[in-house]
Formats: C-alpha cells, sequence, structure tokens
C-alpha cells in the first residue's frame, strides 16, 4: 500500500455541511436463507431482549440507566457477523445487542440488568457494563470515548502476538468530538493496529442532532486526515453491513490496517428510558419506523425462498428464549459478592 | 420566603447572576435545547439565547479548556458536567491550567470560572457513572470546592461562585435536586450570597459533633432523629466549603462537644474526611473524649445491583453505630 490510502468505496460521499441525505438503500445484497436466517434470529432475539427489558423497567425491576438499541440491531448483528470467535468486540452503554451477537446468553444478559448474581458479571455492572472473556466480549463502557482506545490497545495485542485476530470498536456519533476517540484514531491508523472503528450513526447524541454537534456530518472522514480507509453506508440492511464490515475486517486481517466506518442508522426510543425523546418530531421516528431494519429483514427473508412456517417457528422459538431469560433474571439469587473482585489476589 | 427544589435553586442562581452580568454564560452538553440532562438550566436558554446558553458537543477537555480561555480574557464561564464523573476527561484542564495560572502568570491573570454538575453517587447507574470525587479536587491548590447540601446553601453559594475571582469546583448532589428548602426572595443585596468557606451548624446538639457535607447532611439529620429518641443530642456541622475549610467552626463545635464523627460518602482511603480528622485531633486534642470516628463508603468501585449499592454507601444504622462507638456505648 502507498502513502495515501484513503480507500474510494462506492458510497464515499463529499464533506457534507448540510443534514445528511441517505443514500439509496434498496439495492438488494444478494443472500440465502441459510445466511440470512441466523441474523434475523438474532436481530429479532435482541429486539424481544430490548422490549422486555423496557418493560422489567417501568416495573421497577431494572434500575439505573437503560439505553436500548431498538432499530440499530442491523448494525451490530451484521458487524459481528462477519468477524469471529476469536475476535474482540468492545461497545459502549448501549451493547447488549452486540453482547448477545458475540455469543453472551440472553439469560445472563437479563440476570446482570436485575441484578442478579447469575448477571454476566454477577450484578456488579448493570446495563452498561456487560464484560464476557469467554465469548471475547471486552466490554460496555460507560464514559464516553474512554473506550476506542481501549480497542485500539486490544489491537495491539493482537498485533504483538501475531495472532491474527481482529477487534471491533462501536461508539455513536456524538463521540467523534472527544478526545478518546481522536487519540484511539490517531494511534490505530499510526501503529496500524487491527482494528474496525464502527461508528453508529443514530443522528443523535441524547437530544443533539448531528447538525448542532459536528460541523461536517461525515465522521468517515476524519479517517482521511490519518490515511486511513473508510467506510460509509445505510445500515437498514442486514447483509449489507455484514458484507462491508467483512471487507474491513478482512483488510485488518490481512494487513493490520485498521478502517473507520461510518453506518447510518436511527435509536426509535429515546437515549435512555428517561428521556421521551421531545427533541425529534413523530413523523421524523414514524418515517425511520417505516424503514425498519428488522421488518426488512424478514420481508428479504421470505423472498430469498424461506417458507413462512419455518419463519413462524423460529420466531416462536425466540419468544421461548426471552421468556425464558426473563424467568431466569426474576428467580435468580441476588447479588451478593461485592468486596471480591476489587483486587485480584 | 418560598419552598424551593435544590435544582430550582441552583437555576435561580444563574438566572439572577445572568441578568446582573453580561460576561456570565453557560456551557455544556444538553444545558441549552434539552434544558439540561438533569433540567438545572430549564428555561435559560429561552430567556438568555444561544449566545449565553452554549450547547456543546461530547467533548470535555475542549469546553472546559475553552471556558479557562475565556476567563483568562475577562468573562465568567459557568461550565456545566453533566456530571462530575465526566469531569475526569476534563481533569487536566482543570487542575494544571484553572487551577495554576494565577500563579503560573505571576498574579496576571486570575480564572472567574465555575465548574458545575451533580456528583457523588446516584443510583444503580454502577461504577463509572456512581463516584465522590471531591477528594480529588479539594487536594489542590488554587481551586475552591463547594458542596451544598440544601437549596438555600446551592443558591447563595452559587451566586457567590460566579462572583469569585478564582474557580471554583461547585459539585451538586445528583440525588439532591429534588430536595426542599425555604429560600428567601432576592433583594438584591448582599444577603442573597452565602460566602465560601463558612460552615453552617444544621442541627445543635450538646453530646456529639457529626461533620458532614452534601448528601451525607441529610444521612446525619436522620441519625440525629433517631438517636434524639435515646436522648443522644447530635450536633450535625455542614462545612459546605471543602476548600477552603472553615475549620474554626468545626472546631468550636467539637470543643463543646468533645466527640466527633466525620461522614462522607467517598472512599476511605485518602478521603476528604481524614484531612478533616487530622484538623481536629491538631486543634481539639484536649478537649477530645474519644477517638475522632470516621463512616465513609466501602473501599470497592460502586456495584449497580441495588442491594449491594445500599451496602456499599453510608446509611443511618452505620452513622448511629458511629456515634455509639464514640460515646462507648457498645
Ligand atoms: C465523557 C462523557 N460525557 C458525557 C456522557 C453522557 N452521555 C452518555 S451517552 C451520551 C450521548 C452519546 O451519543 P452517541 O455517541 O451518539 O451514542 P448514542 O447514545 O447515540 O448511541 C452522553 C452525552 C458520558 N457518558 N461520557
Ligand atoms: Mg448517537
Amino acid at each position: 500500500m502507498g502513502r495515501v490510502r484513503g480507500v474510494v468505496t462506492a458510497s464515499m460521499t463529499t464533506p457534507d455541511t448540510k443534514r445528511v441525505e441517505h443514500e439509496d438503500s434498496h439495492e438488494l445484497v444478494e443472500t440465502t436463507p441459510a445466511e440470512l436466517g441466523p441474523l434475523y434470529r438474532q436481530m429479532l432475539a435482541i429486539r424481544r431482549l430490548e422490549e422486555a427489558s423496557a418493560k422489567a423497567y417501568s416495573q421497577g425491576k431494572i434500575g439505573g440507566f437503560l439505553h436500548l438499541i431498538i432499530g440499530q440491531e442491523a448494525v451490530c448483528v451484521g458487524a459481528v457477523a462477519a468477524i469471529e470467535q476469536k475476535d474482540y468486540v468492545v461497545a459502549t452503554y448501549r451493547e447488549h445487542g452486540h453482547a448477545y451477537a458475540k455469543g453472551v446468553s440472553a439469560r445472563a444478559i437479563m440476570a446482570e440488568l436485575y441484578g442478579k448474581k447469575t448477571g454476566v458479571v454477577k450484578g456488579l455492572g448493570g446495563s452498561m457494563h456487560i464484560f464476557d472473556k469467554a465469548t471475547n466480549f471486552l466490554g460496555g463502557y460507560g464514559i464516553v470515548g474512554g473506550h476506542v482506545p481501549i480497542a485500539a490497545g486490544a489491537a495491539f495485542a493482537s498485533k504483538y502476538r501475531g495472532d491474527g485476530a481482529v477487534t471491533l470498536c462501536f461508539f455513536g456519533e456524538g463521540a467523534s468530538t472527544i478526545g478518546g476517540f481522536a487519540e484511539g484514531l490517531a494511534l490505530a491508523a499510526l501503529w496500524k493496529l487491527p482494528v474496525v472503528l464502527i461508528c453508529e450513526n443514530n443522528q443523535y447524541s441524547m437530544g443533539t442532532p448531528v447538525y448542532r454537534s459536528l460541523a461536517v456530518e461525515d465522521v468517515s472522514l476524519r479517517a482521511l486526515a490519518h490515511g486511513m480507509p473508510r467506510d460509509r453506508f445505510d445500515g437498514d440492511d442486514v447483509v449489507k453491513v455484514k458484507r462491508r464490515i467483512a471487507e474491513a475486517v478482512e483488510r485488518a486481517r490481512t494487513t493490520g490496517e485498521p478502517t473507520l466506518v461510518e453506518v447510518i442508522t436511527y435509536r426509535f426510543r429515546g437515549h435512555s428510558m428517561s428521556d421521551p425523546g421531545l427533541y425529534r418530531t413523530k413523523d421524523e421516528v414514524e418515517e425511520w419506523k417505516r424503514r425498519d431494519p428488522l421488518n426488512r429483514c424478514r420481508q428479504r427473508l421470505l423472498d430469498v425462498g424461506m417458507p413462512e412456517a419455518e419463519l413462524t417457528a423460529m420466531e416462536e422459538d425466540v419468544k421461548a428464549e426471552i421468556e425464558d431469560a426473563v424467568k431466569f433474571a426474576e428467580e435468580s439469587p441476588p447479588a451478593d459478592e461485592y468486596m471480591k473482585y476489587v483486587v485480584k489476589e | 420566603m418560598a419552598v424551593i427544589s435544590y435544582r430550582e435553586a441552583l437555576n435561580q442562581a444563574m438566572r439572577e447572576e445572568m441578568d446582573r452580568d453580561p460576561n456570565v454564560f453557560v456551557m455544556g452538553e444538553e444545558v441549552g435545547h434539552y434544558n439540561g440532562a438533569y433540567k438545572v438550566t430549564q428555561g435559560l436558554l429561552q430567556r438568555f439565547s444561544e449566545r449565553r446558553i452554549v450547547d456543546a458537543p461530547i467533548a470535555e477537555m475542549g469546553f472546559a479548556g475553552i471556558g479557562v480561555g475565556a476567563a483568562m480574557v475577562g468573562l465568567r464561564p459557568i461550565i456545566e458536567f453533566m456530571t462530575f464523573n465526566f469531569s475526569l476527561v476534563a481533569i487536566d484542564q482543570i487542575v494544571n491550567n484553572a487551577a495554576k495560572i494565577f500563579q503560573m502568570s505571576g498574579g496576571q491573570y486570575n480564572i472567574p470560572i465555575v465548574f458545575r454538575g451533580p456528583s457523588g453517587p446516584a443510583v444503580q447507574v454502577g461504577s463509572q457513572h456512581s463516584q465522590a470525587l471531591e477528594s480529588y479536587y479539594a487536594h489542590v491548590p488554587g481551586l475552591k470546592v463547594v458542596m451544598p447540601s440544601t437549596a438555600l446553601d446551592a443558591k447563595g453559594l452559587l451566586k457567590s461562585a460566579i462572583r469569585d475571582e478564582n474557580p471554583v469546583v461547585f459539585m451538586e448532589g445528583e440525588t439532591l435536586y429534588n430536595t426542599t428548602w425555604e429560600v428567601p426572595e432576592p433583594t438584591g443585596g448582599a444577603d442573597d450570597l452565602i460566602p465560601i468557606g463558612v460552615a453552617d451548624i444544621k442541627r445543635e446538639g450538646k453530646d456529639i459533633t457529626l461533620i458532614a457535607w452534601s448528601k451525607m447532611v441529610w444521612t446525619c439529620l436522620d441519625a440525629a432523629k433517631v438517636l434524639a429518641e435515646e436522648g443522644i443530642e447530635c450536633e450535625v456541622v455542614d462545612p459546605r466549603t471543602l476548600r477552603p475549610l472553615d475549620v474554626p467552626t468545626l472546631v468550636e463545635s467539637v470543643k463543646k462537644t468533645g466527640r466527633c464523627v466525620i461522614v462522607e460518602i467517598g472512599w476511605p482511603v485518602a478521603g476528604f474526611g481524614a484531612e478533616v480528622a487530622y484538623q481536629m485531633q491538631r486543634h481539639c486534642m484536649d478537649s477530645l473524649d474519644a477517638p475522632i470516628e470516621r463512616v465513609t463508603s466501602d473501599d470497592v468501585p460502586m456495584p449497580y445491583a441495588k442491594n449491594l449499592e445500599d451496602e456499599v454507601q453510608p446509611q443511618v444504622k452505620d452513622v448511629v453505630a458511629a456515634v455509639r462507638r464514640a460515646l462507648y456505648l457498645e
């Protein structure tokens, strides 16, 4: 690779100073029921898991902050489908879906939200801090941007050891203004660390729309100053997400080159359960819901030939899985070992 | 006299000071259009426009630094941290710049800035969002550290902080915003202000002194009620400002009662209560009838689960137990 390596993709856009319009997301990416079925199942399970946690939250069974990813499921599911078990994932406080996609069970997630001993981090972390060594899920982090250098660090270790693993780092567009992001990006580019930095641009940072938080709304452009490859596309189609992230993963795995990928998406709910989302119009939300990536995925599955009966059976199965997770969380014993993990003996 | 909330008191203080001085402005995340993540800046954007109520993106280091630079050349910024947990991202600006520039510049540039926002453990938000950081800032010469416990104190102290010529770290209690207190109508005179560096006796008593700030004042007042039923009269003293600390008022109380319990919601090691304990033994040695007791949170990052979270933090029962120890009742 030469000195200037900005990768030009079909979706490469010029700097925007106005609100970004989406590219047309209705071009079809080829797939089969065998590929799409499991992706749909994961997206649906995440949707149901989030809905169940919202319900438990309103019943006072889950406390603190609860940030739901409803509407954005295609991003974490598609991206994680492009990596292997040995690869790492680092995420934010909006990470239940990423954890589930990486292989953390609905039971372990739900029990954590309930603050139970059987939770994935024993009730010590809660919604924002899922960690799971078994699936190489390196955490959900609550301080915006602080985890980007951590992801670069995991990638540094992979390069150091030559283990061929790639790290996916997820963050919001709101994180792109903070130092942790800027410094993580700079170091990943300088040292060619095998990390894929995935900006889930859901167009809002809490109540702030992108046009009030970014001078240039295209986050992926930041890669250019570092000679880093970039990509930017619409995140409605899970297969497309998978394909595009796979390109970046392949590049990281074979050349060590990091990529900054921006995926345009939308969260249907408020920032967290306590946010009524008054800063956007009903019409805007409805417009996005019409393009719900989950419905789209279901329709596509039928189009590529999955029998309706098989689909319904899958949906019943997901329903049972989430009901079981809630029951498990309800019936689990309370958390109890808070003094044990301050320092390792 | 109106009974208002702690949140409303802070809002009034900013509103009144902004009316009074056009150089005062507010900058922080979600302070304008969203009316504040904790609604402390509610309505200020409408009143003062985007020029003076500035919504910043997530860039704490950047906007804390912008505040310092603006203060150097004559503005009086109020920098809101959505919570003080995020001030850690900006601590270089606060400690290495805001606190030091006056001395570094040989007294030429003072920094009249307020860094404010909710602080202290919150409810079930986990270790990164739930911690008491006052000891970090109280350590630093060049800063003032203010921690009001009531709406009355919040209003008068925030007005003083905004008028202060120095950087003031103004740490609000994240779980105190809905608490209420009687607050007089503003007169426009000096009595609207509560001076920085003056402690307040929140309850008088003769048997033992409880020293606490911010939320722990409320815990101590509750403990004092429980103990009063047994005939033990606690004096609850609220320093209100950790730096500068009103040592004479605390000393006077401890000399009177001869016993002292210091209650803080932070961690025990190098917590600010240790400094208070040092000052009290240094000045009250001959009057003390028992060793000074400290009550703190447990020495762990905050767990998420509610049952554990309650256990970690000082509760009324812990304060009562410490008082009983200091009175040799157990
Ligand atoms: C350093 C820091 N500042 C502020 C916050 C409070 N906060 C939490 S999430 C958030 C918005 C983040 O928006 P974005 O990065 O777009 O992610 P999204 O929530 O949209 O997924 C803010 C301001 C924080 N957690 N950390
Ligand atoms: Mg966002």
